[in-house]
């Protein structure tokens, strides 16, 4: 008797060890605002547990970058199944080092205002970057050329060390191409307060009052109007059309488990998933007509053109766009 | 002349063990990181304009941090005044600040829509300017000021009374006292003073680019992070890492060359007391500079406290357990920081390879954390997986990161206790812990807990290493700052900066000033 009682409970918890252990575990990198607790990822762990018999734990890395960083450093021994939210400009480093395998999926869901065709990445979010101001703002400028005309003050970001600064740079080069873009950043110059290490830093500059306009996203007035209840902010229309950041997921060459990255992909546009996106990431959803978006997202500007470089275009243009713009504030 | 003969007791052989770890822990990391990256990859011209002026930024963010930390070191040193050390641990506050929290406040006064130029614009007068060079080192120097002002203020407060009054009754004046004490304490104290913050300046990446205004103000860091986060070219990112430790030696070199170890003969160690020839004048100077040094470093802080504190209390849950977080990690990386420091100071103060040892301390301010983090990255992980190890690494850096204020606050003080009292230890014979707990601890006991309370700070406000490891549910405080900014949540986010800055400056003051009972006798 006194020994079978610990006999069977020992029995049992092999048994309970057992069925932990059938509970497979999916490993999503993603970036910090992504995992955090305002963030998307909170509901969208719940939504796709329910679906997966699985235990979905996000790791965040800092921002897109880091990501990409974290991967390459990891290697083939990384435990990641799936990559959240590297962007365009990104995927070209990630398909270099051979990271991802293909998802198969069509892209014919998706509500992208452009085309989308890539073998490893499918886009969850998107959004154009924009400069947020206050209502109160006079003379706003409509272009990049109007901006450095004006004495309108700026904060952006460095292109070295966020992806909403590269995002800028991306935007000018393909509005301006080579031989302008050095004009317009040199324009720009005397407009720009200072410079951030990242998105942060310069919102809360602008927040702060330190400067005019914030190179943020059309879709930051929206968090104010929906979360604060204050429609005082607003971004301004560029008539040269606005850079777009799309962000992606995929799978892992080494994911574990490919069948479970399988399914998180299909999940990543389904409804489930997308209906969050918009008042936790304050991005626009890939795959979720534009009905669907909650309310407030119908007072956004709607630029009349998207830009944005294919991925091997982005990598391309890189180097010298990062030397124009480093010559050109460096004066 | 001969060296006394010193017995080398078992703590000062573990000093030189946790030396030799030390740099171990250090270099390491960059040998891992160059190793991985097969080999080191060429600068590129704009890297050398980010080496020339991350040297100009943070040798004038030191040369005018110890400038102005002379008056009112010397002033804190002759005053005696009710609600001193509370002052003083206030004065305190910036250095231990997260630079974020740091740059608010020094916007929220000097900013475009600063108080000053709210002020000024009231009058009509023209607005000041602080993006750029002068951004840069005025937020070096409200960090590192009070820094420069404590490490200052230990040299007058090694004085021993017994010379003071002796100076008194020879009825000294004002010049006599500053060529037989200040200028002998200055010639010992400011070369290490200009070279830690010197070193501090030169792993500076946010303050540099917020406050710079752009490119041109580029460190050696920010080219580090640019090389490793999006260019992930490793061999580079060592490359800077290595040159960030030539700057370090080369500063370290030079500093050593000018420092004179300062010789004020045996005293019976009582605290200081009123100085000689103390005039009218020189007690109004005191008072101005005091107030001006006030003023500077308070308002800042002020209003950060300001504009967050009506936040504090509808703090999500999530940044409290993140605040409990940070003070356990605090408080353990504060106990290996002392136990590291405390051996190395003992085997110092033994005349025992002096330079080698403070070298070493320096060693870890000048090299990049990112650099270390990395590397630790590179080595953990065919063992175990970093991110569970997350919080012991964030703790072991941060300690590293705390031991050259530890050392340069111990060493001092562990020599002049064995020059002091060592003769009349050997005398009674004591050896081993009868020594150290008789004749040297109570003489550490001020810069100790100096030390603990600066390791302490430091690791609350820490943002560096956390950031590359972390995982969900071990968000470190500032981190969790972060991710509030990130997520739009500003007000939240200045009401986590005030619940970071309180503790951070709480913390600092109860060691600081548990160590100071029986000081002001």
């Amino acid at each position: 008797m006194k020994l079978t009682t610990p006999l069977i409970a020992a029995g049992l918890s092999t048994i309970a060890g057992a069925a932990f252990a059938q509970t497979p575990v999916l490993t999503v990198y993603t970036y910090d605002s992504f995992a955090s607790d305002w963030g998307p990822g909170p509901q969208v762990e719940l939504a796709f547990e329910e679906i997966c018999e699985c235990d979905l734990q996000f790791t965040a890395t800092g921002d897109g970058a880091a990501l990409l960083s974290r991967l390459r450093l990891e290697g083939s021994r990384s435990d990641a199944d799936i990559v959240l939210g590297l962007d365009t400009n990104l995927i070209a480093a990630a398909d270099e080092a051979e990271l991802m395998q293909p998802h198969g999926m069509d892209a014919t869901g998706l509500t992208l205002p452009i085309e989308w065709d890539d073998a490893n990445f499918m886009p969850f979010d998107w959004g154009y970057f924009a400069f947020v101001h206050r209502q109160t703002l006079e003379d706003v400028p409509n272009s990049f050329e109007e901006l450095a005309a004006s004495d309108v003050s700026i904060v952006i970001q460095d292109p070295r060390s966020s992806t909403p600064g590269l995002g800028l740079l991306m935007w000018v080069q393909h509005a301006y191409g080579d031989d302008r873009a050095a004009e317009i950043w040199e324009g720009l110059a005397d407009n720009v307060v200072t410079v951030t290490p990242g998105w942060s830093e310069a919102y809360g500059l602008f927040l702060d009052g330190e400067a005019d306009m914030v190179l943020s996203y059309t879709t930051s007035p929206a968090y104010h109007l929906i979360a604060e209840e204050d429609d005082s902010y607003t971004a301004a229309p560029f008539t040269e059309g606005h850079y777009m950041q799309v962000e992606v997921g995929g799978i892992l060459a080494t994911a574990d488990n490919p069948e479970l990255a399988q399914q998180f992909m299909e999940f990543m546009v389904s409804p489930a998933f997308q209906e969050v996106i918009p008042t936790t990431n304050w991005m626009y959803p890939a795959a979720l007509p534009e009905d669907a978006l909650p309310d407030g997202f119908n007072t956004l500007i709607q630029p009349e053109q998207s830009l944005i470089f294919s991925s091997t275009g982005a990598a391309e243009v890189r180097e010298d766009a990062l030397a124009t713009w480093q010559n050109a504030l460096s004066q | 002349m001969a060296k006394r003969a010193q017995p080398i007791t078992g703590l000062q052989a573990t000093g030189g063990v946790f030396a030799l770890l030390v740099v171990l822990t250090i270099l390491g990391p960059l040998v891992a990181v160059i190793w991985r990256a097969e080999g080191l990859t060429d600068l590129r011209p704009a890297d050398w304009a980010a080496i020339r002026f991350t040297l100009l930024q943070a040798a004038l963010s030191a040369l005018v941090s110890c400038l102005a930390a002379i008056p009112v070191a010397r002033a804190l040193a002759r005053r005696r005044f009710a609600g001193r050390s509370a002052f003083i641990a206030l004065l305190g506050a910036p250095f231990i600040l997260p630079v974020i929290v740091a740059v608010m406040g020094l916007l929220a006064i000097f900013g475009r829509s600063g108080w000053i130029n709210s002020a000024l614009e009231g009058i009509g007068a023209g607005t000041i300017e602080i993006y750029g060079l002068f951004g840069v080192v005025l937020a070096h120097v409200f960090l590192n000021l009070p820094l420069a002002t404590r490490l200052l203020l230990q040299g007058w407060l090694a004085i021993p009374s017994e010379r003071i009054r002796l100076a008194r009754s020879l009825n000294f004046q004002q010049r006599d006292m500053r060529r037989h004490f200040e200028w002998p304490l200055l010639a010992a104290t400011l070369p290490g003073a200009l070279l830690v913050i010197f070193l501090i300046c030169t792993t500076s990446f946010a303050v540099a680019l917020i406050l710079g205004g752009g490119p041109a103000a580029t460190t050696v860091e920010l080219a580090i992070y640019q090389a490793f986060r999006f260019d992930f070219d490793l061999g580079r990112a060592a490359y800077l890492g290595l040159v960030q430790v030539m700057i370090c030696v080369g500063a370290g070199l030079l500093a050593w060359r000018f420092a004179r170890a300062s010789q004020f003969g045996a005293g019976l160690d009582r605290p200081a007391m009123r100085w000689p020839d103390d005039t009218q004048g020189a007690r109004r100077f005191d008072l101005a500079v005091l107030t001006a040094a006030g003023t500077f470093l308070l308002l800042p802080l002020l209003a950060v406290a300001a504009e967050g504190v009506g936040a504090v209390f509808g703090l999500p849950l999530s940044t409290w357990e993140a605040a409990l977080r940070s003070v356990t990690l605090a408080l353990a990386s504060t106990a290996l920081a002392v136990g590291l420091a405390l051996p190395m100071a003992l085997l110092t103060a033994g005349h025992a390879a002096r330079a080698g040892l403070e070298g070493v301390g320096l060693l870890s301010i000048a090299v990049s954390p990112l650099v270390v983090g990395t590397g630790l990255f590179i080595i953990v992980f065919p063992i175990a997986d970093p991110v569970a190890l997350s919080l012991p690494i964030t703790g072991l850096v941060n300690a590293l990161v705390a031991l050259p204020f530890l050392l340069r606050a111990l060493i001092p003080a562990a020599a002049a206790a064995e020059a002091t009292q060592g003769r009349l230890a050997d005398a009674l014979g004591m050896r081993g812990a009868a020594r150290l707990r008789h004749a040297i601890l109570p003489r550490l006991r001020r810069p100790l807990g100096f030390g603990a309370g600066l390791a302490a700070a430091f690791s609350m406000g820490d943002l560096g290493v956390i950031a590359l490891f972390s995982a969900p549910g071990q968000e470190t405080l500032p981190l969790e700052m972060y991710r509030l900014f990130g997520s739009y949540r500003t007000d939240d986010a200045q009401g986590a900066a005030v619940v970071l800055m309180s503790l951070s400056l709480g913390l600092f003051w109860l060691f600081d000033q548990g160590a100071r009972v029986n000081a002001a006798a």
